[in-house]
């Protein structure tokens, strides 16, 4: 062991200097060319406010189209899901409560046709999208709420929709970029 | 076919169409041929030998490859304690975390050295940049080394021929960062920039949201440490939520890229085995062996997990997109499902979804992938684990047929076979024993003391578990699976950062890093050393499917044995009473 202590201890400098080091540097450098400088992709609110595009945020109001549920309130400095057991009966009545705020908010709507996502947490808790159903079942809250007509609101959710890529994965909605260009919306 | 199954089935056949080609460019860079890469890191690998005074043409025995692998790994565990312990003065801490206690530092440090990526505190609070960058994924790219350097001896051990002389290990670490490993993280770091991943040394940013409320949102150099978290099948985070952070995987495509990222190597070494010894047909069947046992646990995972949970289809609701608690809607139920199972099968542990909020099946099936642990294994150390089986198998299929038990025309005799034994029933031991002392505890509320408290304070052992039941028997059960099978995944409702937890897993993961890379780098020491006896018609083939199977059913009835009756008490029981 005495033999390899020399080299190891020099080994292992220039790796660190290699790999903790160098490494980083070259990354941090492409990322000067990405877009935002690789400081997280950003778009541009109605009064010009940069939002991070890929951290969901919480909405509660009725005239926006609400997130998933967080299991840490959309706090993007301290992400995590709920991890709750299929069957834990905490859990389910949580869901259920989840069930009836939202049967409140969205008087007139079919039970059945309120898809999971918008009632189960997310991993992260910072989910930036919700579903294609998740969007359409709160049309009529928001149209209600804006005066505008449920056609109106139908449309800019149908631009909205990201196709999946390559005909691989989800479809899926961005709510943060649906709401702002909501906000945008004359009426 | 459905755009979720389409995309898991392209992101297989991909892997498996990259991992031929680069199977045969590791069995190049171990055997010291030319390879393209040399004019850049080629220069780089003497550059960094002649400045730590290495000779790398000195041949070595595998007991000094054993002894340089443990200088070094003793090295990096005393330098990665320090950085942890004095992080809040150290460099690169924007946020101001404090230091870590000793107990976490132990476990922290231990689990990235060890590949496991166990991460008992939150990468948003619980680590500096300084930390992040210069410990964990130095440690991240290290402990990948150290593993396809061991696998690069036993390769060297298992060619046709009589030899004490296996190389130089300092050799075919430095070969294995500069050659393989870096130059992969470099063009998957480079993806993740443009995919949104950040990549930045500045703190927390704070922002209003569209609805007015304050947010901080955390950043960091996320770029650099998910290519080789994912590269080096370590698994470990840079955020709480791993890649379920839409910032650590921001779209479908980096979900692609880290999928393939983390089976890659895996799945190559099998075939620089094949290149290497030249025995490409055995290498196919070990593949293959994987292959099935991989798909008989990933196949019921994705059936579960789209059909959803039976107790929210009774609320009356509709899940069209499967059971999505603890998971992302970019990724959905197919692709989350499909990871879940190949981040366990393969000793990764990153997650992209919450396993603890998984259905039991799915659950069972993540449980068997670490209990088995060489359905491809680590980088480097799946080879490893998947050898002992084979070994096991060639004595038993020896003994079926009365024949001398070979491998690689070497005779099997009592010594290796001991050593196997030793080593693949160690695996149950420490999961088992582990598991007994935790449920005792929490079955008894024991006060434990300064051993634990929960967050209100108390001290009762039942406080750290988030479920009740079967299901929170599992949590335990899994905490030390992980552990063992140096994996790093959790059922993270577990409060695991208290000095119980932190100390007895970091002892388990200890014993299961190492004794499974000395038991095989001795016993293919030792077979190297034998006399070389040409294939006769005498000899046992192993490269043919029959062989396969008996691998195959040698690793289940090890398994099953061995673990049938604590699936019984968790998953199984959970599943049974949901029906």
């Amino acid at each position: 062991m005495k033999k390899e202590l020399l080299p190891s201890i020099l080994l292992t400098i220039v790796s660190i200097v290699l790999l903790a080091w160098v490494y980083p540097a070259i990354v941090w450098g492409i990322a000067q060319f990405a877009p935002n400088k690789g400081e997280g992709f950003v778009i541009k609110g109605k009064d010009n406010k940069d939002y991070y595009e890929n951290i969901g945020q919480n909405f509660t109001e009725d005239k926006y189209f609400w997130s998933r549920p967080s299991a840490v309130s959309y706090n993007a400095a301290g992400s995590g899901g709920s991890n709750k057991g299929t069957d834990n009966p905490d859990y389910l009545l949580q869901v259920q409560a989840r069930i009836d705020t939202f049967m409140a908010h969205n008087p007139g709507i079919n039970k059945r046709d309120i898809p999971s996502d918008l009632v189960t947490a997310s991993g992260s808790g910072l989910d930036p999208h919700i579903s294609v159903q998740g969007a359409k079942i709160q049309i009529k809250r928001i149209a209600g709420s804006r005066g505008l007509t449920v056609v109106q609101v139908a449309a800019i959710v149908k631009t909205h929709i990201e196709a999946p890529m390559f005909g691989m994965g989800p479809e899926r909605i961005n709510v943060l970029q649906l709401n702002i260009d909501l906000d945008k919306m004359k009426y | 076919m459905n755009p979720q199954i389409l995309g898991v089935v392209v992101m297989f056949i991909a892997t498996l169409l990259l991992a031929v080609p680069l199977g045969k460019y590791i069995a190049k860079v171990y055997s010291g041929q030319k390879v393209w890469t040399d004019f850049l890191f080629g220069r780089l690998e003497r550059l960094l030998f002649k400045a730590s005074r290495i000779n790398p043409t000195i041949e070595m025995t595998w007991k000094q490859s054993l002894t340089a692998l443990l200088t070094l790994n003793l090295i990096w565990f005393l330098w990665v304690m320090f950085c942890l312990l004095n992080q809040s003065w150290l460099p690169m801490n924007p946020d101001h975390n404090p230091d870590m206690t000793p107990d976490l530092a132990w476990n922290t440090a231990i689990s990235f050295l060890v590949n496991c990526n166990l991460q008992d505190y939150s990468g948003e609070t619980g680590v500096s940049y300084f930390s992040q960058v210069f410990a964990l994924m130095f440690l991240q790219f290290v402990s990948a080394a150290t593993g396809l350097a061991a696998a690069a001896v036993v390769f060297n051990a298992l060619k046709d021929r009589t030899a004490t002389q296996l190389g130089n290990f300092y050799n075919y670490f430095v070969k294995s960062c500069t050659s393989i490993l870096l130059p992969l993280c470099l063009l998957i770091a480079t993806v993740h920039v443009f995919q949104g991943t950040p990549m930045t040394f500045k703190g927390k940013d704070t922002v209003t949201s569209l609805q007015g409320d304050t947010m901080h949102v955390s950043r960091g150099p996320v770029a650099a440490f998910v290519a080789i978290k994912h590269v080096g099948t370590n698994g470990g985070g840079f955020f709480g939520a791993n890649s379920a952070h839409p910032f650590e995987n921001p779209t479908y495509l980096s979900n692609i890229v880290q999928m393939i990222a983390q089976i890659l190597l895996p799945f190559a070494m099998i075939f620089a085995f094949g290149f290497y010894t030249n025995k490409k047909r055995l290498a196919w069947v070990f593949w293959g062996v994987m292959t099935f046992g991989f798909l008989m646990l990933v196949v019921p995972a994705i059936i579960a997990e789209v059909h959803g949970n039976p107790n929210i289809a009774n609320m009356g609701i509709a899940q069209p997109d499967g059971n999505m608690e603890g998971k992302e809607i970019r990724f959905g139920a197919v692709a989350s499902a499909f990871w879940s199972i190949a981040t366990t099968v393969i000793s990764t542990g990153s997650v992209n979804a919450m396993h603890d909020s998984f259905m039991p099946v799915s659950g069972m099936n993540m449980l068997l992938g670490m209990m088995i642990n060489s359905f491809y294994g680590g980088v480097g150390v799946g080879f490893l684990n998947f050898f002992i089986y084979v070994i096991l198998a060639v004595f038993i299929g020896g003994l079926m047929v009365g024949r001398t038990p070979e491998f690689g025309g070497k005779k099997i005799e009592a010594r290796e076979m001991k050593i196997a034994m030793i080593i693949a029933l160690f695996h149950p031991f420490l999961i088992l024993t582990g598991t007994a002392i935790a449920s005792y505890l929490a079955a008894h509320d024991t006060n434990m003391g300064w051993w634990f408290a929960d967050a209100a304070g108390k001290h009762n052992a039942s406080g750290w578990l988030n479920n009740p039941s079967h299901h929170g028997f599992t949590e335990m059960l899994y905490q030390y699976t992980s552990s063992s099978a140096n994996n790093g995944s959790g059922f993270e409702g577990l409060a695991d950062n208290n000095p119980f937890w932190n100390i007895s897993t970091g002892i388990v993961l200890l014993f299961s890093r190492f004794l499974p890379i000395i038991g095989p780098v001795a016993i293919a020491g030792l077979i190297a050393q034998k006399k070389f006896i040409p294939t006769s018609s005498g000899t046992l083939k192993t490269d043919t499917g029959t062989f396969g199977l008996l691998v195959f059913a040698v690793k289940i009835i090890i398994a099953a044995l061995a673990f049938f009756p604590v699936l019984a008490l968790g998953p199984i029981a959970e599943m049974m009473k949901m029906h």
